[in-house]
């Protein structure tokens, strides 16, 4: 079983249509939506569609902050611009799309794995894994051998020997990694609807279950037309820019 | 977690433990059968064995490999399935050794060559069967090869030269293959490498290993220099290891070991043993075997250059040296008869020390930038518009390549039926000629010796000749050019097509600027 992993899609239909193509092409029969379906981007009701209608047939979607700040109204700690797009998105969303994302589950466990937006040792107070100490209270607050998640915008693959400090691992695209039964895993496959590692193409993954092999992609979409909805719904001109320049 | 007993007869995931192999410090191997031996061949007995696994005893039924949608490196879902149906038997299961007090690298070793082997194939590496996991019983499984490791044969060393040369070449072409998938061994030795009845070389062992694009779990969890004693590369003992040509010295070590039956630096076992390599060069292979020629040494020495751009630079190169003696352009090492001081070493590793940037190349960028570029001219007119014009491009190719080797090509149609003896001193004239032509056409660009060679294939199809020589010698890039107008195409066909066809590499195919107006054939791009 290949699974499809698709964090931060953050209302970028373009970059989900890439993403949910190309996992198609790598044989992914499920893919698990790593949370934060809005904010951001142009088409908040589009994504919630899409995934509402692929968690229907059998996929796993969790929540992310961006869709609670479209439900509850952005927290404290968020930026101008995140908290103009979360009323922005408030504002688009529909009551069936609403109550969709009000009924999304913090974390998804599934045999070895485990899915979360933020971290496994508290994820609805949304604490960022950005380094190896994180990640280690991460591993180590879950049974789970291998966690998934997103937040980060950029990719990275952590890995622990029973006992040691975690050890963080710059994934290359489309290098398959087999991850080794003896250690625990975290893996952030960055953000599908707004890279921010320079380099515009959208970041997905796919996890080989069976063989315990996850792969990192990089899939390039049209990123001028994205920009150019954020740009004319009024959305703030940073966030079309950070969509042309992955950053 | 209970690692289980294991005793000849036990099964585990489907596979029957039949004898013990070889029990090492790190790790047991066992000869195993599928237990649902149904469909599966019938374990072949092979003589020998010793510590090498991996059989080849392929059937000609050999199934073709399964359909995957990444086409390489493409891993093998079999982690704790049990059968396998693809690889035949004999199958050999190496079972890593866990107990308490147990060499912990032992462990991370394993958990390497778990990781890397099943992203690696061809047939210079043993195909992986399948693997266990560390919840009930870690090992993989893998071809078994018959024979006996390369070690074996040092009982027999010194060895001719020419024995050795060949030897050494099927292991650097093998590491060739194994640098092109992006992995570097590091720990090139003779006991870790073993033959197919087909005579290619096999790597085993890829517990030091690292690949581009996966975690590198050595570097992170070993504090020591990572490597064998005696084969260990300089840069290796300090920790870098992102350099194929670490392997090239290590197949230094083993050619000096082939030729003279002695280890260059000796077997030290503690970082500071390791260290005096650094500035320490081993006694020339010709004073202690005088019988080793001076192409030989020159090729060794260059292996074992402290600093990995004073090295050969890739292990094509290396074959191509091993298999061309006449074309290893010798140096003063060649005819060194005392080992260098160790002022001029170190020298060597401190050049390497200031150059070593923060940003370091991975290991297919480096590949690319030693490539063997071979150019095929036709000068049996003369030099010509065409002729020029492919100097110009191999010109820019070298350019762009300062590791690059170029090999200068012509073909001499003969007869395909025999020569008589009274043509053979005319052939052997022509040949002569040729050789100063190609060379003089070669003059302008200016390559420095040891970068270049010539060659004159004598064949009756020059497309055939050249295809020969480029599967041979493991060219990356092949530069002919397009006998567009010539009216010699209508009658021998072109060369370039089949070329352009088959090679198994990139072709350019040049063609000198038409004039505009000019008549023009059909036929390729300038460039494909």
């Amino acid at each position: 079983m290949r699974i499809a992993l698709l964090a931060d899609l953050h209302a970028n239909r373009e970059a989900v249509e890439a993403c949910l193509a190309h996992a198609a092409q790598a044989g992914a029969q499920r893919c698990v939506f790593l949370g934060d379906l809005v904010g951001y981007g142009a088409d908040p009701g589009w994504v919630v569609d899409a995934v509402m209608e692929r968690v229907g047939r059998g996929d796993a979607a969790v929540f992310g902050n961006h869709d609670e700040a479209a439900l509850l109204g952005p927290s404290e700690r968020m930026s101008g611009d995140a908290r103009a797009s979360a009323e922005w998105t408030a504002a688009q969303l529909t009551g069936p799309q609403r109550a969709f994302l009000a009924g999304l589950p913090l974390s998804v466990e599934d045999g070895p794995c485990l899915y979360v937006h933020a971290n496994a040792w508290d994820p609805g107070r949304w604490a960022y894994v950005r380094g190896t100490a994180e990640a280690r209270r991460s591993l180590e607050a879950t049974e789970r051998r291998i966690t998934l998640c997103g937040h980060v915008h950029q990719p990275a693959l952590y890995q622990q020997a029973p006992g040691g400090p975690a050890i963080r691992f710059e994934p290359t695209s489309g290098a398959p990694v087999p991850l080794g039964g003896r250690r625990r895993w975290l893996a952030i496959p960055g953000s599908v609807g707004q890279p921010r590692d320079g380099n515009p193409a959208a970041c997905c993954a796919v996890l080989d279950a069976a063989a315990g092999v996850l792969t990192f992609h990089r899939v390039p979409y049209d990123h001028e037309t994205a920009a150019d909805k954020v740009r004319r719904a009024g959305l703030p001109p940073r966030l079309a820019a950070r969509l042309r320049e992955g950053g | 977690m209970a690692p289980l007993v294991l005793t000849p007869g036990s099964v585990v995931d489907g596979y029957r433990l039949e004898e013990r192999l070889h029990q090492g410090s790190m790790a047991a191997l066992w000869r195993v059968t599928r237990v649902d031996a149904g469909q599966a061949p019938l374990p072949l007995r092979e003589r020998g064995g010793g510590e090498g696994c991996a059989g080849d005893s392929r059937p000609e039924t050999l199934p073709p490999p399964p359909a995957a949608t990444t086409p390489h490196p493409n891993p093998s879902p079999s982690r704790g399935e049990g059968l396998q149906s693809e690889v035949p038997e004999p199958l050999v299961m190496k079972v890593p050794l866990l107990r308490y007090g147990d060499d912990p690298t032992a462990i991370l070793g394993f958990e390497v060559e778990q990781m890397l082997l099943p992203l690696l194939d061809g047939p210079h590496v043993p195909r992986y069967v399948g693997s266990g996991d560390f919840e009930t019983q870690p090992y993989i499984v893998m071809e078994r090869l018959p024979g006996e490791p390369l070690s074996a044969v040092l009982a027999e060393a010194p060895l001719p030269a020419g024995r050795a040369a060949d030897l050494g070449a099927r292991v650097a072409a093998a590491l060739h293959d194994l640098h092109r998938q992006h992995l570097v061994h590091f720990d090139v030795k003779p006991s870790n490498v073993m033959f197919r009845p087909s005579g290619e070389a096999v790597l085993i062992d890829f517990g030091l290993s690292r690949l581009d694009g996966r975690p590198d779990l050595i570097a992170e969890e070993m504090h020591a220099p990572a490597g064998t004693g005696a084969y260990i590369a300089p840069e290796q003992v300090m920790r870098v290891r992102d350099d194929p040509r670490s392997d090239l010295f290590a197949l230094g070590a083993v050619l000096y070991e082939l030729v003279t039956g002695r280890m260059p630096f000796g077997s030290p076992q503690t970082v500071r043993g390791l260290r005096r390599r650094l500035y320490r060069a081993p006694v020339p292979p010709r004073a202690l075997n005088p019988d080793c020629p001076p192409w030989l040494q020159e090729i060794v020495l260059g292996c074992l250059e402290v600093d990995p751009a004073a090295r050969w630079q890739s292990a094509a190169q290396v074959a191509f040296l091993l298999k061309n003696p006449d074309q290893v352009t010798l140096t003063a090492r060649a005819e060194r008869t005392r080992r260098d001081s160790a002022v001029s070493v170190a020298r060597g590793w401190l050049r390497w020390l200031a150059r070593t940037p923060a940003v370091r190349p991975s290991v297919s960028e480096r590949l690319s930038r030693a490539p063997i570029i071979a150019v095929a001219v036709d000068l049996s007119e003369g030099e010509s518009d065409l002729s020029e014009a492919q100097r110009r491009t191999a010109g820019m190719l070298l350019g762009c390549a300062p590791g690059a080797r170029l090999a200068c090509l012509m073909v001499q149609r003969v007869p395909r039926i025999g020569m008589d003896i009274n043509v053979d001193k005319e052939g052997n004239n022509r040949h002569v000629g040729a050789l100063v032509r190609l060379k003089h056409w070669a003059r302008p660009l200016n390559v420095a010796p040891e970068r270049i060679t010539y060659h004159v294939l004598e064949a009756p199809d020059a497309a055939a000749a050249i295809l020969d020589y480029v599967r041979g010698n493991h060219v990356d890039h092949l530069v002919v050019g397009a006998r567009g107008h010539s009216a010699l195409r209508r009658y021998l066909g072109s060369v370039s097509s089949p070329l352009v066809a088959q090679a198994p590499c990139t072709v350019t195919v040049v063609r000198p600027a038409e004039r505009p107006g000019a008549a023009a054939e059909e036929g390729g791009p300038g460039t494909e």
